[in-house]
């Protein structure tokens, strides 16, 4: 490859500056001594102290982890579905609309997703009676038990939902790469669909359902707007308590919570990065190899 | 028993279909029909705080569609040429809501593009190793939590912030300039945090071309002008249409970049309906302000999953 001339140099450059100086100003300030964020009044730890004795975040976090934890599972099993279905079952009835059905939650704003998504949700709790003292039928009593009020429920079928497109597409793209020869093979060999999809397509795809399923996560970690339609009372989440403490007066407490993330952040994506491109690294290689015939 | 349950259950290839099918179809495509049922409504004090379309009274059915949510937008389209621009602010809220997003939109795809097209190109044409370093410095903002992306730049941008306090420190001003809750400052927060949604789509297209094009081209006397013009920025095309309905779709609707970078003086139409939906307690309008956002994004998404879906088709 040729070398990158130096106008070249100095905008790349320049514009990693630009992605960088935000982050930076985070992580410097989370040190600051004084309440004020950035008046800078001497090199401290308390805000990190502070942090960790704060019960309201400590909770909110713990939520949302678990929502995450949740939602980028579901998003996966759905998403590789979806994925799937794109890539390799050629036309159906229905598909342009399936097509776009999954797709469209990544550019659609966030606002319609979540108001629409709590209408549907307070439709269905008047629709099921579940506010009235009657007796319930065992359809509806489940539908109250999940959509009864907003909360944990609601939030992860949101956030699920916005995921799955987002795993979807990493699959398809993945799907399309790949050689199809190799299920196509074990299914003339009279191997049964379903055991060709969990013995061969799994496994190829798995790094796509990795970099998926931590994309979910992230996501999900990451939503304000879906939550803030989704969320009953009680069921505050870590982007929420964010939300509510810079709008009121942030302290350094949120840089040292900044800071926190951006190294676990950092630190994940450097390991995983690794480990994926050792791992393609290996399975090119044995790709060739039963290629060419040489075991 | 199994072979009576397979009479029911559907067979592998329409069940494989069905179960995304069916969760899509629930939970995102039904929901729409609920906003539009729910913009006809009126505010009410109940739970759920809006009155039924339809009413049963000594067995007869009424509906009752009111809308009166939409005259409240349509009132402010008719009346906006009219009056000057102190009593447009003051009574055309939406309006100027639903322009601000538009035209802000707008311009943060056109800064991404400028901005995230060069260094995608360079990502692209950088040796293997560099490139996967660069790529990765582009993701980890992008995986770091999006609202704490948008508090760092309140502690830069504000009166007694970073670069303030820099430029009050050198001398260059006397008093501190004011930057947050600017469109400038809105714009600036936006093409930050979509600049990646921008980057990653070029990067894809331009990774893919052909290194022995360029060559052939510059063999037989292209400029490197010519070659840019007539060669990468038509292969990319499709590339930079793609990243610029990543970033303009979305950020129509956006709420959490106006909301704490804009302060109130900049509004989009994304925080009107998170104002009608929370404090005001009118969800009718606020589910008549998405209808309306609906119709003026549904063109665009159209034209882009049909541009997609032909790109795709031509790649098989």
């Amino acid at each position: 490859m040729n070398k990158m001339p130096l106008s070249n140099r100095l905008f790349m450059v320049m514009g990693y500056f630009f992605l960088y100086v935000p982050i930076a100003s985070l992580v410097i300030f989370s040190f600051n001594e004084s309440r004020l964020v950035t008046v800078w009044g001497g090199f401290s730890f308390k805000w990190y102290g502070e942090m960790f004795r704060n019960d309201d975040l400590l909770h909110a976090a713990g939520l949302s982890f678990k929502i995450a934890f949740l939602s980028a599972t579901l998003a996966v099993v759905l998403g590789t579905l979806a994925g799937f279905v794109l890539a390799r079952f050629g036309r159906f009835k229905g598909q342009s609309l399936f097509a776009g059905l999954t797709s469209a939650p990544m550019v659609m704003p966030e606002v319609i997703v979540g108001l629409s998504m709590l209408l549907l949700f307070v439709s269905l709790q008047s629709g099921l009676g579940c506010s009235s003292d009657e007796p319930l039928g065992l359809l509806s009593r489940m539908g109250c038990w999940a959509f009864g009020e907003r909360g944990m429920i609601t939030i992860w079928i949101g956030h699920t939902t916005l995921c799955m497109a987002y795993v979807a597409v990493l699959v398809q793209s993945r799907l399309k790469e790949l050689d199809r020869s190799l299920e196509d093979a074990a299914m003339d060999l009279g191997c049964h669909p379903f055991k060709v999809f969990f013995i061969i397509t799994i496994p190829v795809i798995a790094p796509a359902l990795v970099s998926g399923w931590l994309l979910s996560f992230t996501l999900s970690l990451d939503d304000y707007v879906l939550t803030a339609f989704l969320s009953g009372p009680g069921s505050t989440t870590m982007p929420q308590w964010i939300f509510s403490s810079v709008r009121i007066g942030p302290t350094p407490e949120v840089n040292a919570l900044a800071t926190v993330v951006i190294v676990v952040v950092t630190l994940f994506v450097v390991v995983s990065n690794r480990l994926m491109l050792s791992a393609q690294a290996k399975r090119d290689k044995a790709m060739q190899a039963a290629f060419s015939g040489k075991s | 028993m199994k072979k009576w349950l397979s009479k029911y259950l559907p067979a592998g290839r329409t069940g494989v279909i069905a179960v995304p099918y069916v969760w899509l179809l629930f939970f995102f495509a039904l929901p729409f029909f609920f906003v539009l049922k729910i913009s006809f409504a009126e505010p009410d004090i109940a739970q759920p705080p809006y009155t039924p379309l339809l009413t049963h009274e000594e067995s007869k059915t009424t509906i009752t569609l009111n809308s009166g949510k939409y005259s409240t937008i349509l009132d402010e389209v008719k009346s906006f040429g009219t009056e000057s621009w102190a009593d447009a602010a003051e009574q055309s809220q939406y309006v100027i809501a639903y322009w601000n997003a538009i035209k802000l939109a707008f311009l943060t795809m056109i800064c991404t593009l400028l901005i995230g097209y060069p260094l995608a190109y360079n990502i692209a044409r950088a040796d293997e190793a560099t490139r996967n370093t660069l790529l990765m410095l582009v993701m980890i903002p992008f995986w770091t939590s999006f609202l704490l992306r948008v508090y760092a730049w309140i502690g830069i941008l504000k009166d007694n912030g970073v670069i303030n306090n820099i430029l009050l420190w050198l001398g260059v001003i006397d008093t501190p300039l004011q930057m947050l809750y600017t469109p400038f400052s809105v714009l600036l927060g936006m093409v930050y945090n979509y600049l990646p949604f921008m980057i990653l789509p070029l990067y894809a297209h331009l990774t893919k071309l052909d290194g022995r094009l360029f060559e052939a081209a510059a063999d037989l006397g292209a400029s490197k002008w010519t070659i840019f013009l007539k060669i990468t920025l038509p292969l990319s095309k499709a590339g930079i249409i793609a990243g610029s309905m990543m970033v303009f779709i979305p950020a129509v609707g956006e709420y959490v970049i106006p909301a704490l970078l804009g302060g109130g003086d900049v509004v989009f139409i994304g925080n009107k309906l998170m104002d009608d939906f929370g404090p005001n307690l009118d969800w009718p309008q606020a589910a008549a302000v998405a209808v309306v956002m609906l119709a003026l994004l549904i063109p665009p998404i159209v034209w882009f999953q049909r541009f997609e879906q032909k790109q795709q088709e031509e790649a098989a």
